[in-house]
């Protein structure tokens, strides 16, 4: 048989794209579901349970972050302090002039976002290794020319004011509720914008970026929006922070331990799934809360575990149980469906770190 | 005269910056691995150092002759195992692993020595004093210090471009498979850049140990980004590059000073993102190799 | 191939190099499906196809930077499907890779000289090189990239003979160079024959490797379509097995065996 009727005797077969579907009614409403269960907490738990989770929501919306740039566009960044930074001293500013800092943190967030974009362009033409340092020395560089002005603190940090107004309980719960939202706001979107044109893109580009930029895809402007929405996310975190510390140091929110803990956390839970991080805040917290009284501790054993799962389980911990049950909490990806056959999972394998 | 003055410091200094600078460049250069802790393996040189010199009482500068060799080495298994196993997977898996060694070697250091900084006593008097040209005070450290960092760069640069292993590690950059295809296992040949580099910054860190002060975090506070910032002024690919970047650095940062002393370290950096603006071909494209 | 053809070369011995239904995947993609092949001691065997048929493929998994899904190399008898390419080198089997592949910031000499640093034993030496192509040792310190394509290639050839292979593995030298230079080079190759090489090479120039080879095997989409003695086979069974039109069949002599 010659090639040409080879070709064509091949009987014609239906193909169907689909949305993974299965999950989503279950995994919303058990979503809603433990919303609603932990905006109850400062009813039913001490001030002490709150102060650990609002740690917690921090380090998820850090976590989630990190994973967004590191595990769907490819951008390792080791400099998201800088935005962890901006975000605290942008409710600091708003607070001194009069704000109260809940109204402010949501202004802190977009005041990040948009100060993403400079920083933006300033590394956005760097290759993986140099955009990574990169990212160090601008964190670096901003923490220096923040510390210069003495009206905010200087080097040495102030307290926060505009909180001496609020009950002591109600202001934790303002907090723990503020953490929460935050925490819920960060993981829709970021869930919204994977499961839309956006994630369709971030995936043709780490499969193979000449061919996405030819067939149209935005390429630097996807990886841009990725950016803004880490940097917007990170100072979100950032608020929170100042706002549950009371306080705004530039050595404390300015960091780079906590491109050590969003790292760790989304390598060790699973980098390139949503689920990911959530795992890996969970392990921080519990590792963190054992080993707190001695001190460096718990970072190291955290890097020295990260360190593991990175060569040996790359998929982290989520990856391991994703590869048993099949399960997606937040599923982005797409089913081939091909008659009388089991649906090919396509597009929906992670970012392999 | 203070200007002159701070150039010349700046000059000196920045022989040093290059020894930091020159192994990063290696490691990039022939393996494609960016070492984030790269600044923290010149700390943990110099702790060695002090904890060498703290239980066996021999002179200080036998610590350069124990110490760098034992980090060469270690350079070399660590190649050979962690890095080599992170560059079969990704280079995103690199960066985070590296970035993982970084942390977990700062925070040991925290957690066994203390976050106060040390010293290294340099034991010859007359290292610590310095001589005049004019006006101008040179320490005598410095001019040592930058001699031996022409000197090891001179070294290198012959070590590169004569030798029998220079020539394998410039082929293997060039093109690892080819080199295989001529016989040449690129994993030992990468462990032998490895160990170059954390020998020369081994050297470097314990020579900044006794010119500055070391605390745990100094790796990354200082050297990660001033190795970097030297790599990228200078361009990289080329040892002598390297230098000027170094002394471009350490001018900018004593000039800051000039300014205003708690400036030194910031106008670095601001040269530094200079450069990244202006002069990025030093990281887009790969100059050729010296 | 007929009994009689596969006959005469299996009187000369064991075969020095032999791949065994070799299957290779690249990713999901099969790109070589249980391919066997075997070169005797001096032969010039050539393996020719279309683009995308493999050939390159089998050529590398021999050298060993490819893993084959199953399937064997072996060596003098030995099996080497495991070996690094490095040791396959350090043992004899040594190939000019596809579009030369130079040391780009390295000069012809330091070439020459890093394919002799784990040089085996015999004729060859730089010197030989530089006898054989005698414009390169006035310009052996010279940058590879600054040479012409037919001198990279000869460059390339020359640092592949310094490690005094058995068995040298040509991968399309003709690609991107002129006819005029490519005659000339595989000109030289009854000279490197006489130092007790052997070579298996790849072509995309079928006229070329019919001129030069010993025995020849086709390859279309992974799978062999037609081996023998380029003597045996004519101009249409081979058409036929390079394009895999209606008639390809393993050679015999011409008019045995095949359909009009």
């Amino acid at each position: 048989m010659s090639l040409a009727t080879e070709t064509t005797a091949r009987p014609a077969e239906k193909f169907r794209v689909t949305r993974s579907r299965r999950n989503v009614a279950w995994t919303g409403a058990v979503a809603l579901i433990v919303v609603v269960v932990l905006a109850m907490f400062p009813y039913i738990v001490y001030s002490g349970t709150t102060a650990i989770l609002v740690q917690a929501f921090v380090v998820l919306t850090l976590a989630s972050m990190w994973n967004l740039l590191a595990g769907y566009a490819g951008l390792v960044s080791v400099g998201q302090q800088a935005f962890v930074g901006l975000g605290a001293y942008f409710v600091l500013i708003l607070a001194i002039n009069g704000l109260s800092p809940f109204t402010a943190l949501p202004i802190a967030v977009i005041g990040s976002g948009v100060a993403a974009l400079p920083l933006w362009w300033l590394v956005s033409r760097l290759r993986s290794g140099y955009f990574a340092i990169a990212t160090w020395v601008l964190a670096a560089t901003v923490m220096l020319i923040i510390e210069k002005f003495s009206s905010i603190g200087g080097g040495t940090g102030m307290p926060l004011p505009g909180v001496s107004g609020y009950d002591p309980t109600l202001l934790t719960a303002y907090t723990y509720w503020a953490g929460l939202a935050v925490t819920v706001v960060a993981l829709a979107a970021i869930y919204l914008l994977l499961r839309g044109r956006l994630g369709l893109v971030l995936t043709a580009i780490r499969d193979d970026e000449v061919a996405a930029r030819s067939s149209g895809a935005r390429v630097g402007l996807a990886r841009m929006l990725v950016f803004v929405v880490a940097g917007a996310g990170c100072g979100a975190a950032g608020g929170v922070l100042a706002i549950s510390q009371l306080q705004v140091q530039p050595s404390a929110v300015f960091s780079v331990q906590w491109t050590a803990v969003m790292a760790f956390a989304t390598i060790i839970g699973g980098l390139g799934t949503i689920e990911g991080p959530i795992v890996g805040t969970v392990v921080y917290m519990v590792l963190q809360q054992t080993l707190a009284s001695y001190n460096a501790w718990y970072l190291i054993i955290l890097g020295l575990v990260a360190i593991f799962v990175a060569l040996f389980a790359r998929r982290g911990l989520w990856g391991l149980v994703d590869e048993r049950i099949n399960v997606r909490l937040f599923p982005v990806g797409y089913w081939l469906r091909v008659d009388q056959e089991r649906p090919r999972k396509l597009l929906a394998r992670p970012r392999r770190g | 005269m203070a200007w002159v003055n701070a150039i010349i410091q700046g000059v000196l200094i920045g022989g040093l910056y290059a020894l930091f600078a020159c192994g990063l460049s290696l490691m990039f250069g022939v393996m494609k691995v960016v070492n984030l802790a790269h600044g923290d393996l010149a700390v943990l040189a110099g702790y060695f150092a002090i904890g060498i010199v703290a239980v066996t009482h021999v002179p200080v500068l036998w610590s350069f002759v124990i110490v760098v060799p034992l980090m060469a080495v270690l350079g070399y298994i660590m190649q050979r195992t962690i890095l080599q196993g992170a560059l079969d997977r990704s280079v995103l898996t690199t960066l985070m692993v590296t970035f993982g060694l970084s942390v977990v070697i700062e925070n040991g250091l925290l957690q066994f020595e203390t976050a106060n900084t040390r010293g290294i006593g340099v034991g010859l008097p007359l290292l610590t004093e310095s001589f005049s040209v004019g006006s101008i005070q040179i320490a005598y450290l410095l001019v040592v210090f930058f001699a031996t960092a022409v000197i090891v760069l001179l070294g290198l640069q012959y070590f590169l471009s004569r030798s029998k292993y220079g020539r394998l590690i410039r082929a293997v950059a060039d093109d690892k498979e080819a080199a295989q295809l001529a016989g040449a296992d690129y994993r030992h040949v990468f462990g032998i850049a490895a160990a170059i580099a954390f020998g020369t910054v081994a050297l470097a860190g314990i020579a900044y140990g006794m010119y500055s002060q070391l605390s745990p975090t100094t790796g990354t506070d200082t050297i990660l980004l001033f190795a970097f910032a030297a790599v990228v002024i200078g361009g990289l690919g080329s040892l002598w590059g390297t230098l000027l970047g170094g002394v471009v650095l350490g001018v900018a940062q004593q000039i800051g000073a000039q300014i205003s002393l708690s400036d030194e370290v910031l106008a670095g950096f601001i040269v530094f993102l200079a450069v990244l603006v202006l002069r990025p071909q030093g990281l887009i494209s790969r100059g050729a190799q010296s | 191939m007929t009994a009689s053809a596969d006959g005469e070369r299996a009187e000369s011995g064991t075969p020095l190099l032999e791949v065994r239904d070799l299957v290779v995947h690249h990713g999901q993609l099969r790109a070589l499906g249980a391919v066997s092949l075997r070169v005797f001691p001096g032969e010039v065997y050539a393996i020719i196809g279309a683009n995308g048929a493999g050939k390159s493929t089998l050529l590398r998994t021999i050298a060993g930077l490819h893993h084959p899904t199953s399937g064997s190399v072996l060596f003098d008898g030995t099996d080497v499907t495991g070996l690094r390419p490095e040791r396959r080198a350090a043992r004899g089997i040594v190939m000019v890779p596809e579009g030369r592949r130079l040391f780009g910031s390295l000069s012809v000499e330091e070439n020459l000289k890093v394919g002799a640093t784990y040089a085996r034993q015999g004729p060859w030496t730089i010197e030989q090189v530089y006898e054989m192509f005698g414009w390169m040792r006035e310009r052996r310190k010279q940058l590879t990239a600054q040479l012409s394509g037919g001198e990279q290639q000869t460059v390339a050839l020359g640092r592949a003979l310094v490690a005094n292979p058995r068995v040298l593995l040509l991968d399309e030298l003709s690609l991107g160079l002129a006819p005029v230079v490519v005659q000339r080079i595989y000109g030289m190759l009854p000279q490197i024959l006489a130092t007790g090489l052997t070579v298996l090479l790849v072509e995309q120039d079928v006229s070329q490797a019919l001129r030069v080879a010993s025995q020849i095997q086709c390859l279309l989409e992974g799978k062999t379509t037609l081996e023998g003695k380029p003597a045996d086979v004519s101009a249409d069974q081979v058409e036929a097995a390079y394009f895999g039109l209606a008639g390809a069949a393993p050679a015999g002599p011409p008019g045995e065996g095949s359909e009009p």
